[in-house]
C-alpha cells in the first residue's frame, strides 16, 4: 500500500484536474453557456459576457455564486440575465458584501440579525442609498490613503451600487416590460427616447457590434446609442432586435426561443469578428476551469505530503508530493499561458499577474532543485509560495477585470517581457531563499528533524537562489533603467519602485558579501534570507501604497494590513533565528551553524 | 599609506556596512518622498554628503547619516583598495573583476548624471515653432530689450542669484539691476481686494497693485511653485524705480529708457535650441470605449539653423528623437489635444550606466556560471560538495 501512494495520489489529482477541464454543461434548457460566450466590449477590449458577470460578482460581493431567496444556486449567467432583463427580480439577490459595521448601520441593518448575513440586496439596501450618496460625497474629497475603515466603506460600497445600477441598463431600461414590442411600433420607440439616452448615459458596457461590413473595435455601440440612432435614422438594428427578442425570451421562460438567438448572434459575429470569438469562447471556458484554483488546491495537498515525508514515509510521500507539486505547476502554467494569448502580452502585466508569475517561477525553481535534493524540503517551499502566491492573486482579483489594456507608457511587449519578467523572477528566488530559510529555522529551533545533511543541503540550496535572485534583480534592475531611459529620459529617477527593486540587489549583495567575509555561518545566512522577505514584500507592495511615482499603479487597503501582519512574521522568525544554537532542538544545528 | 588603513578600506567588513547604510538611504528616503517630492529627496539624500537634521527648537544643523555622494564614494574606495589588496587577477575571478567595474562606472555614472543631466521641457501648440526648451524647476530674470521690431535682446539673471541686496552689470544693460526681495513661492493678490494692505515694496510698473506674500515651497507634484520676487533697476542718474517679477504674471513689467523699449520678465530658465522644431500634428489614441490612453504621438518637423537637417520625425511614447546631445521625449499633452508637452534632457553621460550595466551583467553571468559549472561537475563526478568558497 505504502509503495502506491505516489502512483495513487497522482491519479487522483489527475482525475480531478480533467474534471475541472470537461467543458461546461448548462444547467436547465437555456443556452446559458453559448450566452456566456457572446462578446462585449468593455474596458477596451472585446470580452465574453461570462467574464463580466464573474468579475461583477467577484468585485460586489468577492464570490462568483448567487444564491436567491429559495436557496437556488444561480450561474453567473443566469445571474446577468436577470440584471439585464428581470431587474426587479436581480435587486432581491444578496449580492453587496458589507463588512464595515458602520456602513451597515445606515441602513438600519445589522450584522447580528442572522449568523452569515454580510451580503445584501440592492432591495435591502435602496432606502438607505440617499444618506451613503451623502457620505460617500463627504468621505471623496480625503486622500485615498488617509481615509477610514468607514470611509473606505462607504466610498466602496457607493460605487459598487453605482457599478451594479448602470449594468441594469446595459440591454434595456430596468422599467422595459417589452423592449421587442417597442421596436416594432414607432409611436411606443418614440416615447421610449428618454430611456435609451439614459442607457447611452450610464451602461458600462458597449453591447452592440457594428453594422456587417465594419470590425473595427471602435464601431461597437452602447445599446442606447444604438436605440438612438435607430430613432433618428428609422429602419432596424438586427443585433439590437437579437437582445431585445432574448430579453422577451428570458422573461416569458421560452428556452426554444432563447437558445436559436444566442446561436443567431454567434454565427452573425462569428464572419465579423472571429478571432474575438473563439478568444471569447476560449476565455468563458477558461473561466469555468479556474486553472488557478485548482493549482491552488495541489498545492496544498503538495504540502501537507511533503511536511508529514519529513516524519513518516520519506521517500513515498516525498514523492507523492514532488509530482502533486509538478502537476499544480503544469496546471498554472496552462493558466497563464491562457492568458498571454488572451492578451496577446507577456506574462507580468500588472499586479494580480505578477502574483501569478512569482508563484510560477519560485515553484519552478523549486522542481529543480526538490530534483537535486529529494528531500521534500524544497517541494514544501514551493508548495507554500505557489499557495500564498495565488491567494494574493485572488485578492488582487476582487477589484475588477485582472485582464487589463496596458496604458500608453507600459504599452511595450519588448520592455514587458524582459524588464518586468527578469525583475520579477528575481522577486520570486529571493522569496523563494526566504521561504527555504524559514524551513530550516522553523524546523532547527522547533522539531529535531533537521539533520546534518538535510541542513548542509539547505544551506547550499539558499546560497544559490540568493546568487540567483542577485543575478536576475540587478539584471532586472538594470533593464528598468535602461527602459526608463528610453522613455521618460533618465536612467535613474529614484522612483518608489526603482528604489524597491534596488533595494533587493543591495540586500542580496549583503548576504552574498557577509558569506563571502565569513560574517554569517548557516544560521545568519538564514536570518538574513528571511530578511529577504520583508524587503521584497516592501518593493512589491509596500511601495505601491504611499500612492506616489510612476509605478503607483496598485493601490490596496486591505493589502496593507496584509503586508504589515507578513513583515512582523517575518521579523519573529529572524528573531527565532537569533536563538543561541545551543537552544535548538535539532542537534545538527547546534554542532554546525 | 600604511597598511592598516588600506586594510580597513579593503574589508568586506566595511562593504557590507556601507551596504546596509544605503540601504537604510534608500529605504529612508521612498517614505520621505511623501514628504519632500521626488527632486525634493534627490537633494537632501542622494546628491550631498550628508543629511542634516536639526536640533529641536533651534536653528542647528548637524550631520545624521551620511548621504548618497559619501556613501557612493566610499563604495567606490572601498572596492579599489579590497582590488589593491585581496584581489589577484585570475579567471575564476574574473567575473567579479568585471562586476565591480561595472559598480565603479555605474556609481560615477550616477553621480555625473546627477551634476550634469538637465531636464527641460517644451509646450508646442499644432502649427507652431519653437527654438528654445524650459527647465522644469530654474527659473530666471530675463531683461529683455524689445526696440528692434525683428529681434529682441535678452540678457538673464538665474533665479538662485537674485539674493537680497545682489547687483548685476552688464555691457548690453544701460542699468544696473539690484535684487531687492526674492520668494521661491508666494501667492499674488490685488492690494484694492484686501482690507488693510502692507506698504508696497514696488514703486514703479503694476507691482505697486499687488501684494506678493511669501509662502513655503510646495513638493507635491500636483501643486506649482510660484517664484516671486522685487528688483530695483539703478541708472547712472537715479532708480527707476523698484518692479515685481513674478513666474505668475502674464504680462512681464514693460517700461522705455532712454528711447529703448524694456521688459522684466521672470520665467522658466530657457535653453536655446540650435535647431527649431514645429509642431505639424499630435494624436492621442484611447483603446475604445474607456479613457485608457493607448499612445500618444507628436509629428514634429525639425529644421537646423545650419540648414542641414530639414526633416518630419514622429515623437511617441518608448520613442524618443535623440539629436544635438538632446533627448525628446513624448511625456504629455495639453490643451484638449492641442498642445503637445515634450521632455528634453541634455546627459552628456547617458551612455554610462548601459556600458556599466553590461559589465555588471557580463560579469555576474560569468561569476555564477563558473560556479554552477564547477557544481556540476562535482555533482556527476559524484565528488561531495564543500562549503561555498570564501573570498
Amino acid at each position: 500500500m505504502k509503495k502506491s501512494i505516489p502512483l495513487f495520489s497522482l491519479f487522483l489529482a489527475l482525475a480531478w484536474v480533467g474534471f475541472t477541464f470537461l467543458p461546461a454543461r448548462n444547467p436547465g434548457a437555456f443556452d446559458l453557456v453559448g450566452f456566456g460566450r457572446l462578446p462585449v466590449l468593455a474596458d477596451g477590449r472585446l470580452k465574453p459576457m461570462d467574464t463580466i458577470a464573474r468579475t461583477a460578482l467577484l468585485m460586489l460581493q468577492g464570490r462568483q455564486d448567487v444564491v436567491t431567496e429559495t436557496g437556488r444556486r444561480l450561474t453567473p449567467e443566469e445571474w446577468l440575465l436577470d440584471v439585464y432583463f428581470r431587474a426587479d427580480q436581480a435587486d432581491r439577490y444578496r449580492i453587496f458584501r458589507i463588512d464595515n459595521s458602520e456602513v451597515l448601520s445606515l441602513f438600519g441593518l445589522d450584522a447580528g440579525d442572522s449568523a452569515r448575513q454580510v451580503r445584501f440586496s440592492f432591495a435591502q439596501l435602496a432606502a438607505g442609498v440617499p444618506e451613503l450618496e451623502r457620505q460617500a460625497e463627504l468621505a471623496g474629497p480625503v486622500e485615498a490613503a488617509t481615509r477610514t475603515a468607514f470611509q473606505r466603506g462607504v466610498v466602496e460600497l457607493s460605487e459598487h451600487l453605482e457599478y451594479y445600477d448602470r449594468l441594469k441598463y446595459t440591454l434595456q431600461t430596468p422599467n422595459q416590460t417589452d423592449l421587442l414590442g417597442d421596436l416594432g411600433d414607432p409611436a411606443r420607440l418614440t416615447a421610449d427616447r428618454a430611456g435609451f439616452e439614459a442607457m447611452e448615459k450610464f451602461s458600462p458596457l458597449r453591447a452592440i457590434p457594428p453594422g456587417a461590413a465594419d470590425n473595427r473595435l471602435d464601431g461597437w455601440q452602447s445599446a442606447g446609442h444604438a436605440l438612438l440612432g435607430i430613432l433618428a435614422k428609422g429602419g432596424a438594428n438586427p443585433a439590437v432586435s437579437r437582445m431585445a427578442g432574448l430579453g422577451r425570451a428570458w422573461r416569458d421562460a421560452q428556452p426554444d426561443r432563447f437558445n436559436l438567438l444566442v446561436a443567431a448572434d454567434q454565427a452573425a459575429l462569428a464572419g465579423q469578428f472571429p478571432g474575438a470569438m473563439r478568444r471569447c469562447a476560449f476565455e468563458a471556458f477558461f473561466n469555468e476551469a479556474e486553472p488557478f484554483y485548482t493549482s491552488l488546491v495541489l498545492y496544498v495537498a503538495a504540502f501537507l505530503l511533503a511536511v508529514i515525508s519529513w516524519l513518516k514515509w520519506p521517500a513515498e510521500l516525498g514523492r507523492a508530493a514532488f509530482r502533486l507539486m509538478a502537476l499544480a505547476f503544469l496546471v498554472a502554467t496552462g493558466g497563464i499561458v491562457a492568458r498571454m494569448w488572451l492578451e496577446g502580452r507577456p506574462p507580468v502585466t500588472n499586479l494580480y499577474s505578477s502574483a501569478l508569475f512569482i508563484g510560477w517561477g519560485a515553484v519552478a525553481l523549486c522542481l529543480i532543485l526538490e530534483r537535486i535534493n529529494r528531500n521534500g524540503v524544497a517541494c514544501s517551499a514551493g508548495a507554500m509560495i505557489g499557495f500564498a502566491t495565488l491567494i494574493i492573486a485572488h485578492h488582487l482579483s476582487l477589484s475588477g477585470d485582472t485582464l487589463e489594456m496596458m496604458r500608453a507608457v507600459l504599452d511595450s511587449n519588448f520592455w514587458l517581457s524582459t524588464h518586468v519578467v527578469t525583475v520579477t523572477t528575481g522577486y520570486a528566488s529571493t522569496f523563494l531563499a526566504g521561504f527555504l530559510a524559514i524551513i530550516y529555522i522553523l524546523r532547527g529551533v522547533l522539531t529535531r528533524t533537521l539533520d546534518k545533511a538535510t541542513a548542509d543541503s539547505l544551506a547550499r540550496m539558499v546560497y544559490g537562489i540568493v546568487c540567483f535572485a542577485t543575478l536576475f534583480s540587478l539584471v532586472g534592475t538594470v533593464l528598468g533603467g535602461i527602459w526608463a531611459d528610453q522613455s521618460w529620459g533618465r536612467f535613474w529617477g529614484w522612483d518608489p519602485k526603482e528604489n524597491g527593486a534596488l533595494l533587493i540587489v543591495l540586500w542580496n549583495a549583503v548576504i552574498l558579501h557577509c558569506r563571502w567575509g565569513g560574517l554569517v555561518k548557516q544560521r545568519g545566512l538564514m536570518g538574513l534570507a528571511v530578511g529577504g522577505n520583508v524587503v521584497t514584500a516592501w518593493s512589491w507592495f509596500g511601495t505601491n501604497m504611499l500612492g506616489i511615482g510612476l509605478h503607483s499603479y496598485g493601490f490596496t487597503n486591505a493589502a496593507f494590513q496584509g503586508l504589515v501582519t507578513f513583515v512582523v512574521v517575518q521579523l519573529a522568525i529572524i528573531g527565532l533565528a537569533a536563538i543561541p544554537r545551543n537552544k535548538w532542538r535539532s542537534a545538527a544545528v547546534r554542532q554546525t551553524g | 599609506m600604511s597598511v592598516a588603513p588600506l586594510r580597513f578600506f579593503a574589508s568586506l567588513r566595511l562593504t557590507v556596512v556601507l551596504l546596509v547604510l544605503s540601504i537604510a538611504l534608500i529605504f529612508g528616503a521612498t517614505l520621505d518622498q511623501v514628504h519632500l517630492g521626488v527632486w525634493g529627496v534627490q537633494e537632501k539624500y542622494f546628491r550631498s554628503f550628508f543629511i542634516f537634521g536639526r536640533i529641536p527648537g533651534t536653528e542647528f544643523f548637524f550631520p545624521v547619516f551620511p548621504g548618497g555622494y559619501l556613501l557612493g564614494g566610499a563604495l567606490i574606495a572601498n572596492l579599489l583598495a579590497a582590488h589593491f589588496t585581496r584581489f589577484r587577477l585570475s579567471w575564476k575571478k574574473s567575473g567579479i573583476w568585471l562586476t565591480h567595474l561595472g559598480l565603479i562606472l555605474l556609481l560615477i555614472g550616477v553621480g555625473l548624471s546627477g551634476l550634469l543631466q538637465e531636464d527641460n521641457q517644451m509646450r508646442i501648440d499644432v502649427g507652431q515653432t519653437r527654438r528654445y526648451s524650459e527647465s522644469f524647476r530654474e527659473t530666471e530674470l530675463a531683461v529683455i530689450d524689445t526696440t528692434a521690431p525683428d529681434y529682441n535682446q535678452v540678457v538673464s539673471i538665474p533665479a538662485a542669484a537674485l539674493t537680497d541686496g545682489a547687483n548685476f552689470q552688464h555691457p548690453l544693460l544701460p542699468f544696473i539691476v539690484k535684487a531687492v526681495a526674492y520668494y521661491p513661492n508666494a501667492t499674488l493678490r490685488m492690494r484694492s481686494q484686501l482690507t488693510n494692505p502692507p506698504p508696497s515694496v514696488a514703486t514703479a510698473g503694476e507691482g505697486t497693485d499687488i501684494v506678493a506674500t511669501p509662502i513655503p515651497v510646495t513638493a507635491n507634484p500636483d501643486e506649482s511653485n510660484w517664484p516671486t520676487g522685487f528688483v530695483e533697476l539703478v541708472g547712472p542718474d537715479g532708480s527707476l524705480g523698484t518692479f515685481i517679477i513674478s513666474t505668475m504674471l502674464q504680462q512681464p513689467e514693460a517700461f522705455s529708457y532712454q528711447g529703448r523699449s524694456w521688459r522684466l520678465a521672470l520665467r522658466a530658465k530657457r535653453d536655446y535650441l540650435p535647431f527649431a522644431i514645429t509642431l505639424q500634428k499630435f494624436t492621442h489614441e484611447i483603446y475604445p470605449g474607456t479613457d485608457i490612453p493607448r499612445d500618444f504621438a507628436s509629428t514634429i518637423r525639425l529644421r537646423s539653423d545650419d540648414g542641414r537637417d530639414d526633416r518630419e520625425i514622429r515623437i511617441f511614447m518608448n520613442n524618443p528623437l535623440r539629436y544635438a546631445g538632446r533627448a525628446f521625449y513624448q511625456a504629455g499633452f495639453a490643451n484638449n489635444d492641442h498642445t503637445t508637452v515634450l521632455q528634453v534632457v541634455r546627459n552628456p553621460s547617458w551612455r554610462i550606466p548601459y556600458l556599466s550595466c553590461g559589465l555588471i551583467v557580463l560579469g555576474l553571468l560569468v561569476q555564477f556560471g563558473i560556479h554552477l559549472f564547477a557544481f556540476f561537475r562535482r555533482r556527476l563526478g559524484g565528488v561531495p560538495a564543500p562549503a561555498p568558497a570564501t573570498s
